[in-house]
């Protein structure tokens, strides 16, 4: 799959606005994430990877610079357009209760379906191909509160899959699963940039294996500071414990 | 729409069919069935009496019933997904509370200071107590859709809308304790619901104004289910949270402070109706779960309705009491049945 440039970022500054004050979490990042590779963010706890995942998703506005996805600014699109472009899986847990695997899935189709949010034979199609591509159609007609939590973090990811957004954010897809599953969900999101082009970006806290898969790595330190590079580069300091990229 | 579903509909279709005639057909008076079914067909009862009975009385009763079930269910559904909250009903928001305020400030002040006891006016009471009870409701509705603009979780709303349920309850107290004891009274018995007290010109308004209104809020399912997955996947797939939220709420209160307004506070059925429509259809799928609140609001009202007014009641039983003590053994039993099962699998 060619290696396209999705998401462009010039000099952002990411935070929370309050209505006296602004909590600036990270400033000046200028990076680009490409399309075909998988993308992961890791870094310690509160150094602002959720602040940035949720700038990104469109959910909270930046502080300041500039969002280009696919060649316009995030914030010249509607909610609507943006919801066929970028697609998430949160940490939010949601407490679903009889529903089915399939129709959570069919969900994704919302930005597709009409009024009353009717699932035509070709919505129907594509919420089958996503449940393939995951590896979960023997799962189709469970209730959702009847899975494990990786069952239904897979579950979620199909339901990105089904919404068909070039562009995938996950907040921490791993937390939460036993450790086979971490490698089998994180290997399942490699195969999925790679062999559908997708732009997969997540953050995890599963360092050893995220530098595994990921093509690029975006380490966040607490200071504010945003470092990229290539998992091969990036080096432990031996005295605090902190990782570096070598340069 | 898949079979059981479609089966249950037409399941729950009939039995309001049943229940509505039953209500027609039983009462204090009897009167036999073939006449309730003349009557009902526009024919000529052979007693006048009986037709009086059966159009002035039973109808309009049964009608009120009908459509106050079916509007409380429904803003009950939509107050639980948008709130995300099992015990989220028609009440929780204090447009119940605010129903009642304007109904204690009609009911218990004008007896203070216009010197005249409004429960003695008649026609014209009614009348202002409507109006009132509408005022109130509305008015906390626009207070808390005002706040819901202003805060964020759904908890805190959630939290300000019982503590404004609070205080209205507190100012009725303090109106109650300084006024005479009939117009007290006058204000218990409204505060005990009834689907009696509409009368015949205000059933026709009622219903109309229902019937106008709940096919306005099935415009709401796609919204609602969206709702469902959470405020983050919600707004992912495009939905405006935040519009859809206002949206959810001044529905449901409307809904409810128009009921409220004619039958005064009915509690329960909101709450309940729409678990046992959960666990009967077994979907969180709003497009199954608002027609099936609807028809199974509207027959449990009908059935209670039918039980308060049993004869050896005597119409004695308020319709409070009555749908709390049917409704909460019926969804218990539900709900427990389902927890069995789901262990069970």
């Amino acid at each position: 799959m060619k290696r396209e440039e999705t998401i462009r970022l010039t000099g952002l500054a990411i935070g929370y606005t309050t209505r006296h004050s602004v909590k600036t979490v990270c400033t000046g990042i200028t990076e680009t994430i490409f399309s075909g590779e998988l993308t992961c963010l890791i870094g310690e706890n509160g150094a602002g990877k959720s602040t940035l995942l949720r700038t990104l998703s469109g959910f909270l506005p930046p502080v300041s610079g500039e969002i280009i996805l696919l060649g316009k600014p995030l914030r010249s699109y509607g909610e609507r357009e943006l919801s066929t472009i970028i697609g998430v899986v949160l940490t939010e847990k949601t407490n679903l209760q009889n529903m089915t695997v399939e129709e959570l899935v069919g969900m994704g189709r919302s930005p597709y379906t009409g009024f009353w949010g009717r699932l035509s034979g070709e919505d129907r199609r594509k919420v089958g191909e996503s449940l393939e591509m995951v590896g979960i159609t023997g799962l189709r007609g469970r209730m959702v509160q009847t899975l494990s939590d990786g069952e239904r973090q897979k579950v979620m990811i199909a339901k990105a899959l089904a919404q068909e957004t070039p562009v995938i954010f996950l907040d921490e897809p791993t937390a939460f699963l036993d450790y086979p599953s971490k490698v089998e969900i994180l290997r399942l999101l490699g195969r999925l940039s790679r062999d559908f082009g997708k732009t997969i970006f997540l953050s995890t806290h599963d360092l050893e294996l995220a530098l595994r898969v990921a093509d690029r790595v975006w380490l966040m330190s607490k200071p504010g500071r945003l470092q990229t590079g290539s998992p091969e580069n990036l080096v432990i300091d031996p005295e605090t414990g902190r990782f570096n990229f070598e340069r | 729409m898949k079979r059981p579903v479609a089966v249950g509909m037409i399941l729950l279709g009939v039995a309001i069919l049943v229940l509505f005639f039953l209500n027609l057909l039983l009462g204090s008076v009897s009167v036999p069935a073939g006449q309730v079914w003349k009557v009902l067909w526009g024919g000529e009862a052979d007693n006048t009496i009986w037709q009086n009975i059966i159009l002035k009385s039973r109808f309009p009763q049964a009608l009120t019933a009908l459509a106050a079930g079916a509007g409380l269910s429904v803003a009950g559904l939509q107050m639980q997904t948008v709130f995300r909250n099992p015990l989220a009903g028609p009440s929780v928001l204090g447009v119940s509370s605010g129903a009642s305020l304007g109904v204690a400030f009609v009911v218990l002040l004008s007896g203070r200071l216009g010197g005249v006891a409004l429960s003695r006016l008649g026609y014209m009471g009614e009348f202002a107590m409507t109006m009132a009870a509408i005022i109130g409701a509305l008015a906390i509705m626009l207070l808390i859709v005002w706040i819901a603009q202003k805060v964020r979780g759904n908890v805190t709303l959630l939290i300000i809308g019982v503590m404004i349920g609070y205080v209205a309850t507190a100012i009725i107290g303090v109106l109650k304790f300084f006024s005479a004891e009939e117009d007290v009274r006058a204000y218990v018995v409204w505060g005990l619901g009834s689907f009696a007290r509409v009368s015949g010109g205000q059933v026709t308004t009622f219903v109309v104004i229902m019937a106008l209104l709940l096919p306005l809020s099935f415009l709401l399912v796609k919204t609602l289910n969206l709702l469902l997955l959470g405020d983050g996947y919600a707004r992912n797939l495009g939905l405006n949270v935040r519009r859809a939220r206002i949206s959810v709420i001044t529905c449901a209160g409307v809904l409810v402070a128009i009921v409220t307004a004619y039958c005064g506070p009915i509690s329960f059925l909101g709450l309940a109706v729409p678990h046992l429509c959960r666990g009967i259809f077994r979907t969180s799928d709003h497009r199954v779960l608002m027609p099936a609140s609807l028809l199974a609001g509207a027959a449990l009202a009908l059935l209670c309705n039918l039980i308060a007014r049993m004869p050896g009641f005597e119409g004695a039983l308020p319709v409070n009491s009555v749908t709390a003590l049917i409704g909460a053994p019926v969804v218990a039993v539900v709900l427990f049945k389902r927890r069995k099962e789901d262990t069970g699998e």
